[in-house]
């Protein structure tokens, strides 16, 4: 289900809106197919009952200003903070609390278990025990001193 | 042949039974006008004779083991005998031949496609040390890092033995001069502590670069182990894991595989250390004084002795210990996968006591190995005492006689304690070396069990051809249980097929041969008029899809879990896979799309969800053959109808297998197949079979009834967390 004709705009309650051929407009939500590994494609736009409405391959593939509505909406919704630096760790056995310097400003995580630091091509995922994910793009990134601190718990 | 006009005789059975069942040694012997049972000696006895009528039959039953051929015509029996199942070929080439007694030509039989699997007892002996020889096949390809390591080995230990030897110079040439009034020249004493130095460091460097090239060879061994011992498992019929627990097989591959590596790296190292260290300082010790080398050598053939009576006990203690302590682990994998029916029915306290039970009996097992295992240590040691006491004696006394002077003495006495010090660490190998020959053990008897479904010699590819099937004359037996029978049955290409029964008919037997888990036990299944047995397993199973009644989940990403079957499919395609399973839009609820971690420690997702979840993987494969082992079982009935689309959507086009317990479900089969108690009983279409009331009139009947009861409470769909 490609946009075609269809077309994105925002309203009042600044809601994304699909408008449709023969029925009002209906509000969406983008949401990632491939969250972690492709975030820019394979979108889809999903109803409020959770119905699939369109589904875009490629935000590149879209008119600049419709893709420009769906990244500031994805924005708007998702954080996934990145991890620049970790600061200090209270307690090297789960659950452990974190202080850590992200790209979106200092932030305190509490990690339940190993378990929820997840691997995937060079980078870490780290879902706090409230489910925010916070993310190390590539370890090298990181200093020696976060590096050291993490591996205890690799 | 005793009797001068005997016909030629068709066919012979061995009877080991008589008809009341007692063993005995008879034969029964077809020819073409009589049977004949005759005592099994080098020239019988006859012992009765049945002559053959036009109208007789044989006709073979067998239960739990016994055989019985009864000789039948259309009014009575007129004779049985009985056999057990060991005969059971020779019962049916018997029959074979009766049936076919009226032509004179033998039939001929088919010569078997595959070669016949044979399988190897699971425990023919106990473990014998030279077992662990059989390891030499993963040391092979390091034999030359072995062999240097050997070198080493032999290099560092003859360093070690530089110094006992300089102390004979210090005390006679330096020591006891000094004593009767003379200086001590420090020119002398220089060069002897220098060599004393200059021995301790070549002995530390040799030492370090042995154990560093025999650790890392050792350590490259049990990793080939690990994995061939895996890879070969996992070749291995489910049969095989059937009948073994998942506990004692992670066992093996885990822990004995370490201790193998231990044993190499550590305890052998060690081992042919002291070997060459003792015979090098017998060597030293002989050339320096015979007599007192002698006397000195004494306690050793005691303690070889010693090590050789204890040894028995120790081994079948260890093996007992071993095999109680995987009945412990087996404990914990049959309660943690299990924990909602012990919580549900509140017996934790049972389990509990369960493994309180298991480590009771481990506890009185390994008290029993440790009263022999601790008397051996302080005995060793106390020889050593012994054997000290000896040297001293016997070295005053030479001493006295002026023929041995107080170095040698002395350097005796530093050897020997070296010596027997090695001797107690020594002892030690014999525990080690058997408890390392059961886990060898352990270990091979994974690598001997040969692969259930052997591949050709010359494959033929089953690609690029028509999904056909049919089963000509099916028989499958489990031990000796019969379970399918002379099943005859042709599917075309794209036509679903039904398989209805009651449970145990032998519906998933009959999947599971189409799918070559198991080979035919007679008859054969052919694809597109190929016997099944002439593909590759590998290259016939890309042809099948498989949908499972509890769908299994691997721990990763959705999107891997889709794309298992096909790792290289595209991001693209696993969307359109899971977009025809009717799984896309639950799975773009999760927090990461395709990305999100599901199977045991991942996300939870309910029975339904898992089930398109598997249907999206089987429809990636794009298989030509599709099996649905109740597909459906497990869910409720509104979610039934979504997995229902998403299965009608999968049909269209493939050759289809359905098993459903739920007629309704089989409303799209071309044809239904009843199966009752491993034979097919009725075939035809929905309402032919309603029209004929037969089996299949009988358990729609009986759904009904079940549905109109159960549908006051439905039930609703529990999210269950994937924990397989």
């Amino acid at each position: 289900m490609p946009l075609t004709n269809r077309r994105l705009f925002t309203n009042e309650f600044n809601q994304l809106l699909l408008s449709e051929p023969d029925s009002p407009p209906i509000v969406v939500i983008p949401v990632r197919a491939f969250a972690l590994s492709e975030p820019e494609r394979l979108i889809a736009l999903v109803d409020t009952q959770g119905h699939e409405r369109a589904f875009i391959a490629d935000l590149a593939d879209l008119a600049a200003d419709d893709a420009a509505l769906i990244r500031h909406t994805l924005t708007e919704r998702e954080l996934v903070p990145e991890i620049l630096r970790i600061d200090k760790v209270l307690s090297f056995s789960t659950p452990s609390q974190w202080r850590v310097t992200t790209n979106r400003g200092a932030s305190e995580l509490t990690l339940k278990s190993e378990d929820d630091i997840r691997r995937f091509h060079d980078g870490l995922l780290i879902t706090d025990t409230h489910g925010l994910p916070y993310r190390i793009p590539t370890l090298s990134t990181l200093d020696r001193h976060s590096r050291r601190l993490l591996a205890r718990f690799l | 042949m005793p009797h001068p006009i005997s016909p030629p005789v068709l066919a012979e059975i061995s009877l080991d039974l008589t008809t009341e069942l007692a063993f005995c040694r008879h034969r029964l012997v077809l020819t073409a006008q009589h049977l004949r049972l005759e005592s099994s000696e080098s020239s019988p006895t006859v012992l009765a004779e049945w002559p053959l009528a036009a109208g007789d039959t044989l006709i073979f039953s067998d239960h739990a083991g016994v055989g019985t051929l009864a000789l039948v015509d259309a009014h009575q029996r007129k004779a049985h005998w009985r056999f057990t199942m060991k005969h059971r070929a020779q019962a049916e080439k018997l029959i074979e031949r009766f049936a076919a007694r009226a032509t004179p030509s033998p039939a001929a039989t088919p010569a078997p496609v595959a070669p016949v699997e044979h399988w190897l007892d699971d425990s023919p002996d106990t473990a014998s040390t030279l077992t662990l020889l059989r390891l030499w096949r993963f040391a092979r390809p390091y034999r030359n890092r072995l062999l240097l390591g050997f070198f080493l080995t032999l290099a560092a230990t003859a360093a070690t033995l530089v110094p006992p030897y300089l102390t004979m110079p210090l005390m006679d040439d330096v020591l006891i001069p000094f004593q009767n009034g003379q200086d001590i020249d420090p020119w002398i004493v220089g060069k002897y502590l220098g060599g004393l130095l200059a021995a301790a460091l070549v002995a530390w460097g040799l030492g370090w670069a042995r154990t560093y090239v025999l650790a890392r060879v050792s350590e490259r061994i049990g990793v080939d182990i690990r994995t061939t011992t895996y890879n070969h498992l996992l070749g291995l019929s489910l049969d095989y894991f059937g009948s073994k627990r998942t506990g004692d097989l992670m066992a093996r591959i885990g822990a004995e595989t370490d201790r193998i590596n231990l044993f190499l790296s550590l305890h052998l190292l060690d081992f042919a250390t002291d070997v060459l260290m003792i015979v090098m300082t017998a060597i030293i010790l002989f050339s320096i004084n015979p007599w007192l080398a002698l006397v000195t050598l004494i306690p050793l053939p005691i303690i070889a002795w010693m090590i050789h009576l204890v040894r028995d006990r120790l081994r079948t203690g260890f093996e007992r210990a071993d095999r109680v302590w995987a009945q412990v682990t087996n404990i914990l994998s049959d309660t943690i996968p299990g924990i909602r029916v012990v919580k549900a029915f509140s017996q934790e306290a049972r389990e509990a006591e369960r493994f309180t039970a298991a480590n009771r009996q481990s506890l009185h097992i390994n008290d029993r190995v440790n009263r022999v295992w601790s008397l051996f240590g302080p005995t060793v040691t106390a020889l050593t005492e012994f054997g000290l006491l000896i040297v001293w004696a016997f070295g005053i006394w030479q001493v006295s006689q002026g023929s041995i002077t107080v170095g040698v003495l002395t350097a005796f006495l530093a050897y020997i304690s070296r010596f027997y010090s090695r001797m107690d660490s020594m002892s030690r190998i014999v525990a080690v070396t058997q408890k390392t020959a059961a886990g060898t053990k352990r270990i091979f008897d994974i690598l001997d069990h040969e692969a259930g479904v052997p591949d050709p010699l010359q494959p033929e590819s089953p690609a690029n051809r028509p999904a056909a099937l049919r089963l000509e004359q099916v028989d499958f037996r489990h031990g000796n249980r019969h379970i399918l029978n002379n099943i005859t049955l042709s599917i075309p290409q794209g036509a679903m097929i039904g398989l209805v029964g009651h449970s145990g008919s032998g519906k998933t037997t009959l999947v599971n041969l189409i799918a070559r888990f198991y080979d035919v036990s007679a008859g054969k299944i052919l694809f597109d008029g190929t016997d099944i047995r002439q593909f590759r397993v590998a290259d016939y199973r890309q042809q099948i899809g498989l949908v499972l009644q509890e769908p299994f989940l691997f721990f990763g990403t959705i999107a891997e879990n889709i794309a298992y079957g096909k790792p290289e499919a595209t991001r693209e395609e696993i969307i359109r896979a899971a977009r025809a399973a009717h799984a896309h839009e639950f799975i773009l609820r999760l927090p990461q799309g395709y990305d999100s971690l599901v199977g045991e420690r991942g996300q939870a997702l309910s029975g339904g969800e898992r089930q398109r979840i598997s249907i999206a993987r089987a429809l990636l494969i794009d298989p030509k053959i599709l099996i649905l082992d109740e597909a459906t079982a497990s869910v409720d009935t509104e979610t039934e109808q979504e997995i229902q689309q998403a299965l009608d959507y999968l049909v269209q086009g493939r050759t289809t297998i359905a098993i459903a317990h739920r007629l309704s479900t089989l409303r799209q089969a071309d044809l239904l197949v009843v199966l009752d108690q491993g034979q097919i009983v009725e075939t035809g279409e929905h309402h032919e079979l309603l029209a004929r009331q037969g089996h299949y009139y009988r358990l729609y009947q009986a759904q009904i009834k079940l549905n109109e009861a159960g549908s006051q409470a439905p039930a609703p769909e529990e999210p269950t967390h994937a924990a397989d």
